[in-house]
């Protein structure tokens, strides 16, 4: 009866996961759907207390609490700014619960207080425990250099990785041995040691502006891992929940791969803008660079009559949302019309930039993807164009040579002006110079975002 | 048994990337903070780990486990919701200028 009642609340929950993820591609129903999906999760729990395996709650209830009194804080008070690195954080926590579920699974087994092993129950936790402790540093790394303790620049030697393959043909072998024989308790825990270590090597060497392919594929992994306890365990939910997040990060990891079209291998073998960027810097100096004051680019801005906003990762560095909001609302007061163009690999995470600009209120249907937007560019007054470099650096369409070349970009330079914010003239996370900046039609507002959009405002209030 | 599983795992796959094709990048900072939610689900398996009292390492790992899984599903259900509300269309009082979309 009590084992109908557990798996009942399962099946509920599975049908509410999916319910809310389906909600999730309507921004309306969205918060419904998920909420619904919340309450799924709380039958799970519920339903797993009345397991007949459960004899002594006191560890169980001391846990919950922890973990909420944990997690609240992380849910209400962690500013939008640091969502990339929240997000990683927790892909390691959810991968680290599964390395544990399985390695005390593997432990009670080896000492007779648990279920037997067979081969496919040792092949599902030992990927379980694999996947799982590979995700908990890799995250942990992704974290780091997302919160800058770590350099966020990719960090490479020589014969990276072949030493990466073969730490990777090493763990493999290793699960295979516990396989065969799963009684082999030190190759099992040197596997979790390798994996460990494999975690960390793996993501080091990936820079900054190639985060939101490793953040979804991790994110991948980290279902994946979580399945293969539901293998481990035979529990159905926790396979569906797993496959589901798996497919999720999986699809997201090739979506912002396509988006700087690279492939897979490329992102996390290639260490991007680590190797050798130089060549391409070097005639930067000589080039034109036109820079203007505030107070002439609000007076273009507050007589343009279509402008369109590009935000990029600089705008969250500068946590610079509300004036940029602010700046739009006083063009539109003039009778101008503001849109917002998001390419898809715009900051640090998939998503990352609108997210930002809902936070300030910008309203969602203001936001272009890429595709609906750049046939709009060449009737726009004024593009501009706030901490965003290589999404919209022209040489991906036209020079061949280029290292980004072939990218999908916003077609910026097709804008009738463009001004750019940013800081100073250096290179954008590939090293590549951008010729936008160059371009007659560009002006350059140099400083911190905030401060210029700032400034921006007053001048076009007083205009 | 395990087929049956198999079948599981992939026709989940398959319901999951259907439905996750079609979110729009609008949202797809919620739907990773989502799927970390859901993920919490390893609870499942940690609560029993931590419960059923087989050997005291297995307690103190189950135990720290059901933390980590408790964090995720408290926190990113959370936050996920946080965001949600962020989203919000015009309002078509306020402005006229707005297009229709």
């Amino acid at each position: 009866m009590r084992d109908t009642l557990t798996q009942l609340s399962y099946v509920l929950a599975a049908v509410l996961f999916i319910l809310g993820l389906r909600s999730l591609t309507r921004p309306d129903k969205a918060r419904q759907g998920m909420q619904l999906a919340a309450v799924g999760m709380l039958f799970a729990i519920c339903g797993t207390l009345i397991h007949h395996e459960i004899v002594d709650y006191r560890w169980i209830a001391g846990g919950l609490v922890l973990g909420a009194i944990i997690g609240y804080p992380l849910g209400m008070w962690v500013p939008t700014t640091a969502l990339p690195q929240r997000i990683a954080m927790s892909l390691s926590f959810g991968a680290l619960a599964s390395v544990l579920v399985g390695v005390s699974e593997y432990y009670n087994a080896l000492h007779g207080v648990g279920e037997t092993i067979g081969m496919a129950r040792m092949a599902a936790l030992g990927f379980e425990v694999l996947l799982g402790s590979l995700t908990v540093t890799g995250a942990l790394i992704a974290f780091g250099k997302l919160q800058e303790i770590l350099p966020g620049r990719p960090l490479t030697f020589p014969g990276q990785n072949i030493a990466n393959g073969l730490l990777f043909l090493i763990a493999f072998a290793l699960l295979v041995l516990v396989i065969i024989d799963p009684t082999r308790s030190t190759a099992f825990y040197s596997m979790i040691a390798l994996a460990t270590l494999l975690g960390v090597l793996m993501v080091i060497p990936i820079g900054g502006a190639d985060m939101p392919v490793v953040v979804a594929l991790l994110n991948s992994y980290c279902g994946l891992a979580a399945a293969a306890t539901g293998f481990a365990l035979g529990n159905s939910i926790l396979i569906i929940s797993g496959s589901l997040d798996g497919a999720s990060g999986f699809l997201l990891s090739i979506l912002m791969s396509k988006a700087m079209n690279r492939s897979f291998s490329n992102v996390l073998f290639g260490a991007f803008g680590g190797g050798a960027p130089a060549a391409a810097v070097g005639a930067g100096g000589a080039l034109p660079v036109r820079a203007i004051s505030a107070e002439d680019a609000a007076i273009q801005l507050a007589y343009a009559s279509r402008v369109i906003i590009v935000p990029g990762y600089g705008m969250a560095v500068a946590q610079a949302q509300h004036q940029v909001r602010e700046l739009a609302e006083l063009i539109e007061k003039r009778g101008g019309e503001v849109k917002y163009a998001i390419h898809p690999v715009a900051g640090r995470m998939p998503g990352h930039m609108n997210v930002l600009l809902a936070e300030a209120n910008v309203p969602y249907d203001r936001l272009y993807d890429m595709e609906e937007i750049n046939g709009e560019f060449p009737q726009t007054d004024v593009a501009l164009v706030i901490g965003a470099n290589d999404v919209v650096n022209p040489a991906a369409r036209e020079d061949k040579s280029s290292p980004i070349y072939g990218m999908p970009i916003l077609d910026v330079d097709k804008a009738k002006t463009v001004i750019v914010l940013k800081r100073g003239m250096a290179a954008g996370f590939a090293g590549i110079e951008n010729m936008l900046f160059h371009a007659p039609a560009t002006s350059m507002l140099f400083g911190d975002a905030k401060a210029s959009l700032s400034k921006l405002v007053s001048e076009v209030k007083a205009a | 048994m395990l087929f049956l599983e198999l079948y599981i795992f992939v026709l989940a796959g398959f319901v999951g990337y259907m439905v996750i094709t079609r979110v729009p990048p609008l949202l797809h900072t919620p739907l990773m903070s989502a799927t970390n939610a859901i993920s919490g689900i390893s609870l499942v398996g940690s609560l029993v780990a931590a419960g059923s009292h087989r050997s005291s390492v297995a307690t103190i790992l189950g135990f720290v486990a059901v933390v980590c899984a408790t964090t995720n599903i408290v926190g990113g259900f959370l936050i996920t919701d946080r965001m949600l509300k962020m989203f919000r269309r015009d309002d078509p009082k306020a402005k006229s200028s707005a297009e229709p979309k």
